[in-house]
């Protein structure tokens, strides 16, 4: 006890005597942020790139976000959540004093509409099926007004049935498909919300002129005191990301949005005086080659698992400038449900051979491996080439743009596809995300993403059980559950694990924040409301 | 003269027809599916479904492009399919970037094509007459896309003369200079044959003996007859221009419907890749007619029919 106090008091003793670390930046200043390509829409229940997601996070809340740079989960428009015993019913109490961006108070009745402006068949969401665990969803995807599972309370509680008890559904309502927006403001759009957002975020809409520029400008009545750190965005359109990463060393701008070309990438980073200007962060992302489990010689589990040792993952990250890690498993290390343990199959030629001779193939076969035609996937797919035909596989590169490979992927008739540029970055950090869209038996086909064809319904139904362990004390069985299914899993070998990317981002040195902030694995690639301007302190 | 224009607008109104026609055939020939881009990758193949006939694509081709033209007719282009915006708004706030950049790029390229061309047949067979050919096949030659590099590298990076990139009147001069090495060096090729056979002319021959000094005959009587064919040929190489924009206005950031196309073609966004399409075809068919209406300004003698 006694130590207890004194650690306590020299806690206090310590926060005294450092002011300025323990207080919060001061506001004010701006940042300037390129992109290559214009942003496709500021909607949240639309967009679903990586460019837009993060843009539109700064505009838009929902109840729950994360800590910021982190995975961690906190409330944000809720002040609190209850769940219920049954893990079936989600009552939400909304913050005092929530305002949107035209001034209106935030209501229940505004999350209600949000969700269901997700699911509604007009709106064309790419989201909406995150919410067919909520009940009425069906009823509503078929013509029903409303989702019957959402309700009211009062106009501070929203309370949210599901059809199953569902532990990832805080991490669904995190989405930026839950995203709180005002009818009034979507109706006045007429069908054009996506570039006059009004939402209850940090930053507020000011203008977007398509192909130049987006300002956005600090929400003075913003929900959390004194953030946002900065008083205006202004993300530039149009700027090839050599220029921007040449403007940014003159001073012009403050963000490379589209990252470091890689013919600059090892100029750049050898510099030293870029040192304390680059951000490196992991990222929720696997790149992989899929085999395809429904096509022969592929279906046969000893060639998978040789392919798995055949290819040389470390010579394909120094192919990446290494800008990321040999991948030993589908989840990337900053996923929860990671398992450290879990080495992978070790590059290994002759144990290669043996096992195909073993299948059957001595003299190995003649296959295809697709990829996306854009650099560094063209180079990527003809290393691993170059690694199989060691092993005596011929594979030839079938090099295409990105729907046609989504295209052969979705109708499994690809008996290879590198992923690289199309899957697979996480929507939310849970190991589940990875699992039922590309490895579950329900994407097989029919343009699902689950390019391998890999159908096993005994982990599809551990995958169930794992997702019902709702309550918090259950949380660590349950990642000890999903542990256990990917390595399973990694015994049938439907995929090969490649590498994991890391984020670098490139940032003037008048901008201030912790690194995790500019590579934040939500917030991708940055939290634009935490980050701050040296200049104003 | 009104006659001519109507005839000409009629004909406009045929070439968008086919334009979009054959526009729309050979989207629907890619080997993709703009539905697997556009409903996520959480989609069920229900939802799948029903986002397809929500976008219309369920139906016949036929029936689609009877749609559209419908549409079109009553000046609706549809709506992206991956911004979910009025494809008409997007266009409009784009047109006027590229509408200015082809203005400027088609003036840069005469100054730079014309007197190059001019000096090089009073030149003719000499050391510069020579270099001047070799720079203007180099020029035509080069990608637009390793010319607008160049050109940002030096002028905008290393020497810090222009902006790198962006939107404004500084900023249209390196695309606009881009375009014109490759525009204005192919009109440097057909200044001097053009000028050569002009100054083998009587009225030349005339005009010297008269009295005049050689620059005022060539300037006079010779570069005004010699300009004509570059004029026409400025006319029917919009589609050229057009072309070269596209990728110039990617280098630079110019934004433009050039940037908006190329975008749209990554997305498979069908709306937006057919509705520029034809707003380009509209410019182009347009900019031949302008290019026709001002032959006879410059040679009274030709008469429009």
């Amino acid at each position: 006890m006694k130590r207890i106090l004194l650690s306590a008091a020299a806690a206090i003793a310590l926060i005294a005597a450092t002011p300025a670390l323990a207080q919060a930046p001061k506001q004010g200043g701006e940042a300037i942020i390129t992109f290559n390509n214009d942003l496709t829409t500021l909607d949240p229940q639309v967009g679903y790139d990586w460019q837009n997601w993060s843009v539109i996070k700064s505009i838009f809340d929902g109840l729950m976000d994360y800590e910021p740079g982190s995975t961690e989960l906190r409330p944000d428009l809720a002040e609190s959540y209850t769940i219920s015993d049954d893990g079936q019913t989600y009552t939400f109490k909304l913050r005092d004093g929530l305002k949107f961006h035209n001034g209106r108070a935030v209501t229940a009745d505004d999350v209600k509409y949000s969700i269901e402006r997700a699911v509604n068949p007009a709106t064309q969401s790419p989201g909406g099926g995150y919410f067919s665990v909520i009940k009425g969803y069906d009823e509503m995807v078929g013509g029903a007004p409303g989702l019957s599972g959402i309700t009211a309370a009062d106009d501070k509680t929203v309370v949210i049935q599901l059809n199953r008890p569902d532990a990832t559904f805080l991490h669904v309502i995190a989405l930026n498909f839950a995203f709180v927006v005002p009818k009034e403001e979507v109706e006045k759009a007429g069908g054009n919300f996506g570039i006059a957002p009004v939402g209850t975020g940090a930053f507020k809409f000011v203008e977007w002129v398509p192909g130049q520029r987006l300002v956005l400008e600090r929400f003075a009545d913003y929900h959390e005191a004194g953030v946002p750190y900065l008083d205006k965005l202004t993300f530039e359109f149009g700027q090839d990301p050599t220029v921007a990463v040449l403007r940014l060393q003159k001073g012009e701008i403050d963000i490379a949005g589209d990252g470091i070309p890689p013919a600059q990438f090892n100029e750049i980073m050898s510099d030293s005086a870029n040192k304390d200007l680059i951000a490196v962060g992991d990222q929720l992302h696997t790149g992989y080659v899929t085999l395809n489990a429904k096509m022969p010689p592929l279906d046969n589990v000893k060639v998978r698992q040789a392919i798995n040792m055949a290819i040389n993952k470390d010579r394909i990250v120094k192919l990446i400038n290494n800008r990321g890690v040999p991948a030993t498993q589908p989840l990337p290390p900053a996923m929860p449900g990671y398992d450290k343990d879990q080495k992978g199959y070790a590059f290994d030629p002759n144990k290669a051979k043996a096992l195909l001779t073993e299948a059957g193939f001595p003299n190995g076969f003649a296959t295809e491996i697709y990829a996306m035609n854009v650099d560094p996937n063209p180079r990527i797919a003809q290393a691993i080439q170059q690694d199989l035909a060691a092993v005596g596989i011929t594979a030839e590169v079938k090099s295409l743009g990105q729907g046609e490979v989504i295209d052969a992927g979705g109708q499994t008739k690809a008996p290879m596809i590198w992923s690289g540029g199309m899957a697979w970055i996480a929507d939310f950090p849970d190991p589940a995300n990875f699992y039922y869209g590309i490895l579950g038996c329900s994407s097989v086909g029919n343009g699902g993403w689950n390019w391998a064809g890999y159908c096993n319904e005994a982990l599809d139904q551990r995958a169930n059980q794992a997702d019902s362990m709702v309550a918090a004390e259950q949380a660590a069985a349950r990642t000890d559950a999903w542990k256990g299914i990917y390595n399973d899993l990694m015994k049938d070998a439907p995929w090969v694990p490649i590498f994991n990317e890391k984020r670098f981002t490139y940032h003037s040195a008048r901008l201030g924040g912790d690194a995790s902030l500019f590579t934040d694995p939500i917030h991708i690639p940055v939290n634009y409301d935490f980050i701050y301007n040296k200049d104003a302190q | 003269m009104i006659a001519y224009i109507v005839r000409r607008l009629a004909a406009v109104v045929l070439i968008l027809l086919g334009v979009s026609a054959i526009t729309y055939c050979l989207l629907f020939l890619l080997p993709a599916d703009p539905v697997d881009l556009l409903a996520g990758r959480n989609a069920t193949p229900e939802m799948r479904e029903a986002l397809r006939q929500e976008l219309g694509l369920d139906q016949p081709l036929p029936v689609q492009y009877a749609v559209y033209l419908g549409k079109l007719v009553q000046g609706d282009m549809g709506r992206s399919l991956a911004q979910k915006v009025d494809v008409s708004l997007l266009i409009a706030a784009r047109l006027p970037a590229t509408l200015q950049l082809m203005a400027a790029a088609i003036v840069a390229s005469l100054l730079l094509g014309l007197p190059a061309g001019m000096y090089a047949a009073m030149r003719r067979g000499t050391l510069p007459d020579k270099a001047a050919m070799i720079a203007s096949f180099a020029g035509v030659s080069a990608p637009q896309f390793v010319v607008g590099l160049l050109l940002l590298y030096l002028f905008a990076y290393k020497l810090g003369w222009l902006p790198m990139g962006g939107y404004g009147l500084a900023n249209i001069i390196l695309p606009a200079l881009t375009v014109a090495v490759a525009n204005g060096g192919w009109y440097s090729r057909m200044m001097r044959s053009s000028m050569i056979e002009v100054l083998s002319q009587d009225y030349m021959r005339t005009a010297r003996a008269k009295g005049l000094p050689r620059w005022r005959a060539v300037l006079n009587h010779g570069f005004r007859n010699a300009m004509l064919p570059i004029i026409a040929m400025v006319g029917i190489d919009m589609g050229y221009l057009i072309t070269n924009i596209v990728i110039v206005e990617s280098v630079f950031g110019w934004p433009g419907i050039g940037q908006l196309l190329w975008q749209g073609i990554q997305r498979l966004d069908y709306t937006i890749i057919i509705g520029v399409t034809i707003t380009a075809a509209v410019v182009i068919t347009l900019a031949n007619l302008l290019a026709d209406l001002l032959t006879p300004l410059i040679d009274p003698r030709i008469e429009l029919r």
